[in-house]
């Protein structure tokens, strides 16, 4: 029989900290490869200050790259889909990253990695 | 562990501790958590090592507890502490030796109070002898119990009965070692070995044969920090710090931990059991805890007393594994036995940490 869960009266924080050994770091590998100009970004934030979805919501693309850094996937698929593609962030990047295509990068590996999570969950 | 930069830093924060003649001050919460605890202090001291101890019954609460919680000011607390001071003069002893982390580290703090503000020590003498009539000199060496038995730790080693080694496999046994944080964390000058690399554990643990644990979460607080647990809403904070120092060491499976604070066994060893009955999750072997002990627990137990009569039987985790591991000897049977083989009761059995009775 499985037992209860007992409540005293208070719970558990959970730890914010960020393990880098337990993170996931390949999708940051997958995308420095197809899109070596990740390795210029110096993380200045003109992206972020200038896009158009960050001026409505909580969006910012210099997030999204310290959680791809980072490994953080999670987080990660949950901010990169809030991206529109329309590319203002790439006119004014200073080191000429290519963020429209990292975004369109981020996206692709996130998907070939669930896919083929399930084809291993199928098989 | 690499110990070479730790011993270039523990060099760095030695402490004079008196030789003998110490005038001993409680502590609250110790006497009801961990009752068996300054018992043995007392006795080891007294009878194994020869030396004079008064064990005042006049003194009261340093009440830092109160004072850390925000109820009671400062200067009643300077005035309270001033009258165990008295007490000590009066006693005619100049070494305070004081059992709990809390007091020692509110004791460092009024004395740094009066070093730097002489006026303050004035005022509360004045409050003090218009409240009670008595007046003090200051100690002249004031120590934690922790630091006398650190003094010791040969001598103790020298006499005990057992070592911490697995008798198995003749490895030593793998210990963490928690400081309380008031013990150097506010005065690291104070400490054996200062704030970051405190010695005063280890070096019970190095002598009695263990092999100490540098864990990443090491010189983390246990998380009572007083408010965090006198308010049962915020028992979660106190509860999640202890957490997130057991997840820390379970990978290097430690086999006991020591403490040197009273709030710090106290809660490493309940905590284990609250998060067990919340997540169903232990971190020992086989549905045992991590066993947590003071270090007179420890010394009481290497020098081959019977564990029933220091008080093991009131953890929370059972000691029994280790007992076992190390060889000491015990009786079943009169684990829930008082002094006089009176019945102390059974205590309800946890639904997912192992129970160890009869």
């Amino acid at each position: 029989m499985e037992k209860k869960a007992k409540y005293f009266g208070y719970s558990i924080t959970r730890d914010r900290q960020i393990d880098y050994d337990a993170n996931n770091h390949d999708i940051c590998k997958i995308i420095a490869k197809a899109e070596p100009t990740l390795n210029l970004c110096i993380s200045c934030g003109t992206c972020a200050a200038t896009c158009t979805a960050g001026q409505f919501t909580d969006f910012s693309l210099r997030q999204v790259i310290l959680l791809l850094r980072r490994g953080e996937t999670k987080s990660l698929e949950n901010e990169v889909s809030k991206c529109m593609l329309c590319g203002k962030c790439q006119l004014v990047c200073p080191r000429n990253v290519s963020t429209r295509n990292l975004v369109i990068q981020i996206g692709k590996a996130l998907y070939d990695k669930k896919l083929s999570a399930e084809t291993v969950n199928t098989k | 562990m690499k110990l070479e930069g730790k011993r270039l830093i523990w060099q760095d924060y030695q402490k004079e501790i008196a030789d003998d003649h110490y005038f001993y001050a409680r502590s609250c919460i110790r006497q009801t958590f961990f009752p068996g605890a300054e018992a043995v202090f007392v006795k080891i001291l007294k009878d194994e090592l020869g030396k004079d101890i008064h064990d005042e019954q006049h003194h009261t609460s340093c009440t830092g507890i109160g004072y850390h919680s925000d109820v009671v000011p400062f200067d009643t607390t300077m005035t309270v502490v001033a009258r165990q001071f008295a007490l000590m003069t009066e006693a005619g002893y100049e070494n305070y030796a004081a059992s709990c982390v809390t007091s020692f580290g509110l004791y460092t703090e009024i004395l740094d109070t009066w070093h730097h503000f002489p006026e303050k020590e004035a005022q509360i003498r004045e409050y003090l002898f218009k409240a009670t009539g008595r007046e003090f000199t200051k100690p002249k060496n004031l120590a934690h119990a922790s630091d006398i038995v650190y003094k010791f730790r040969h001598q103790i080693a020298a006499k005990a009965k057992y070592k911490l080694v697995d008798k198995n496999t003749g490895k030593p046994l793998k210990v963490v070692e928690h400081i309380g944080c008031h013990y150097s964390k506010m005065f690291p000058h104070k400490g054996i070995g200062g704030a970051e690399y405190p010695y005063v554990l280890s070096g019970m643990i190095e002598a009695w044969g263990g092999e100490v644990i540098d864990y990443p979460e090491r010189r983390h607080c246990c998380g009572f920090g007083f408010r965090q647990y006198l308010v049962q809403a915020n028992r979660g904070f106190s509860l999640s710090c202890s957490k997130k120092k057991f997840e820390s060491m379970e990978p290097y499976e430690p086999d006991m931990i020591i403490t040197n604070c009273p709030g710090c066994p106290m809660f490493l060893d309940r905590w284990q059991y609250a998060l067990s009955e919340m997540e169903g999750k232990t971190y020992g072997e086989n549905h045992n805890g991590i066993p947590v002990f003071t270090y007179e627990e420890v010394a009481g137990m290497i020098m081959g007393y019977d564990p029933w009569e220091i008080g093991l039987q009131v953890h929370q985790v059972p000691a029994e594994p280790l007992l076992d591991k190390i060889g000491i000897p015990y009786d079943s049977s009169r684990k829930f036995k008082g002094k006089n083989g009176e019945d102390l009761g059974m205590p309800e059995s946890p639904s997912y940490l192992k129970f160890y009775s009869e």
